[in-house]
């Protein structure tokens, strides 16, 4: 439902004392994980929660916090990071993303982002690979996760579909030749990420078309393909990874785009973050990054069905 | 005109004409993709349920529902005729409409009617309406710890399962959500 849940009102240590297990799970998840990055020499890092600029997407709308913005990501800031030579970077914290209330989203929530220079999507998939499996290790004692009856093996070999792949497969057309964003919404949601919940293993959704990407680079074989890649186990979205955009003439005329765009739709346009667009033209190295939603996690490890079970406090 | 933002369960919208409920009622948002909203949708006349994904942008009908307080006052035939006590205008329910609740019509009771576009489509009976035994066997006495049940007939045929010990008269009260038998009002003769 959309609506944060009061039927036990009035009796919340009944209600947080049921949460016992959740909560211990998100616990030992975040603990799991600060423990990984920090044995594999990532700097963990703490950047500003509220922003004058936050990073510019068609689709996700920012808090107003007096003159500033919470922040929907970290993005910009870890990017700045590397920009100054720092090489490998984590920070978990929260984010927020206005009118965003499902079972599947709170308006704020726990996300964790990695970044490593002189790298791609592709190491930050084996990072990613090693880290589920740390996790679910550390977490369950095994390796496998459950989600509403079905199990999903992360010490096995993970599937990979190219979005070309699953779209012409499970929608019947292909998005990268001809892309329609509507189209692309609504057959993901209806159509493929329903057929994603029935593999036994990870599923990595990788080579969006290139305007699904706003901040990654395209392919250098492959210029209508984005280097962007989506994790689904038991067909949960859990993290998005890009090799990130580094020219900064490129990025200049995606977030214009953008800016139009959600000028033309009614919705707020954000200030343009100069400082990000100072440190891109001094030069970003090649580097991939990558968000990850921890409650969702979270709720795999847990068996929980909604962000709500696995939150002790979702107003 | 609604809003995808408007949408929640049991929310009464229109589709091509036709009034829906929402019966189920789903936020998502894929990756970096719109907000979408799938519902679940039955239509209010045919029953008939399926499944349908709104975008923020779309926008959705609203019906001309109007909900009215009306009288039963007798069958005729096929149709069932209803008063408005403040306007004395007589309004005719079919069979159809009413379903398995024509059974508990009790003359003089007051029911919710739900027009669309001045038709009736839904009748809402209170929870608890009272009827005559018309036929059973005779009841076994003091037998009131068991659940055993037996078949009994309201006058109008409609066939309700009882207690033992209710007799042929004997007055009960039924769940009309359910159409079951709740309790015993008073004893016949």
């Amino acid at each position: 439902m959309n609506r944060p849940p009061d039927e036990h009102a009035g009796d919340e240590p009944a209600r947080l004392g049921r949460k016992r297990e959740a909560l211990v799970c998100r616990s030992r998840t975040l603990q799991a994980i600060r423990q990984f990055f920090h044995m594999r020499d990532f700097l963990e890092v703490e950047t500003p929660v509220r922003l004058r600029a936050p990073a510019p997407e068609r689709h996700i709308d920012a808090e107003p916090a007096g003159a500033y913005f919470l922040r929907t990501s970290p993005e910009l800031h870890m990017k700045r990071l590397l920009a100054a030579g720092y090489e490998r970077l984590f920070q978990m914290g929260p984010c927020f993303r206005r009118g965003e209330r499902g079972p599947l989203h709170h308006p704020e929530y726990t996300m964790l982002e990695w970044y490593r220079a002189n790298a791609s999507y592709t190491e930050i998939l084996d990072d990613t690979v090693a880290l589920i499996r740390h996790v679910v290790r550390s977490v369950s004692g095994g390796s496998v996760l459950h989600r509403r009856g079905c199990a999903v093996r992360v010490d096995a070999d993970w599937a990979r579909f190219t979005v070309s792949d699953a779209f012409s497969r499970w929608a019947d057309w292909d998005p990268v030749t001809a892309y329609d964003a509507d189209r692309f919404d609504v057959d993901l949601v209806e159509k493929v990420e329903p057929a994603l919940r029935a593999q036994p293993v990870p599923v990595v959704l990788t080579d969006y078309p290139i305007a699904a990407a706003a901040l990654a680079r395209s392919k250098a074989d492959a210029p209508a393909v984005a280097e962007r890649w989506e994790l689904y186990i038991a067909g949960l979205e859990i993290a998005n990874a890009y090799s990130e955009l580094i020219d900064a003439q490129e990025q200049q005329r995606r977030f214009e785009a953008c800016a139009r765009e959600r000028g033309a739709a009614g919705l707020t346009v954000y200030p343009a973050d100069r400082a990000f667009m100072d440190a891109l033209a001094h030069g970003l190295p090649p580097c991939g990054g990558i968000a990850l939603g921890v409650d969702r996690l979270v709720m795999l490890l847990a068996d929980a069905p909604t962000m709500d079970d696995v939150t002790a406090f979702a107003e | 005109m609604y809003t995808a933002s408007d949408l929640r369960k049991g929310l009464k919208i229109e589709i091509d004409g036709a009034p829906c409920v929402i019966t189920d009622f789903q936020f998502m948002k894929p990756g970096k993709g719109q907000a979408l909203y799938r519902c679940k949708i039955k239509n209010l006349i045919t029953g008939a349920t399926v499944d349908k994904t709104y975008r923020a942008v779309d926008k959705i009908d609203k019906p001309n529902l109007e909900q009215r307080d009306l009288i039963y006052s007798y069958q005729d035939g096929a149709h069932f005729v209803f008063m408005d006590n403040d306007t004395y205008e007589q309004v005719l329910i079919d069979e159809e409409v009413l379903g398995d609740q024509r059974y508990f019509l009790v003359e003089d009771m007051e029911v919710e009617i739900l027009f669309h576009n001045n038709n009736p489509i839904e009748v809402t009976l209170p929870v608890f309406i009272e009827k005559d035994i018309a036929e059973t066997e005779p009841g076994v006495r003091g037998d009131t710890a068991t659940n055993v049940m037996k078949p009994a007939k309201l006058d109008n045929g409609y066939e309700i399962q009882v207690p033992l010990f209710i007799n042929q008269g004997d007055r009960v009260r039924i769940d009309t959500r359910t159409g079951k038998y709740a309790d015993r009002v008073s004893k016949g003769f």
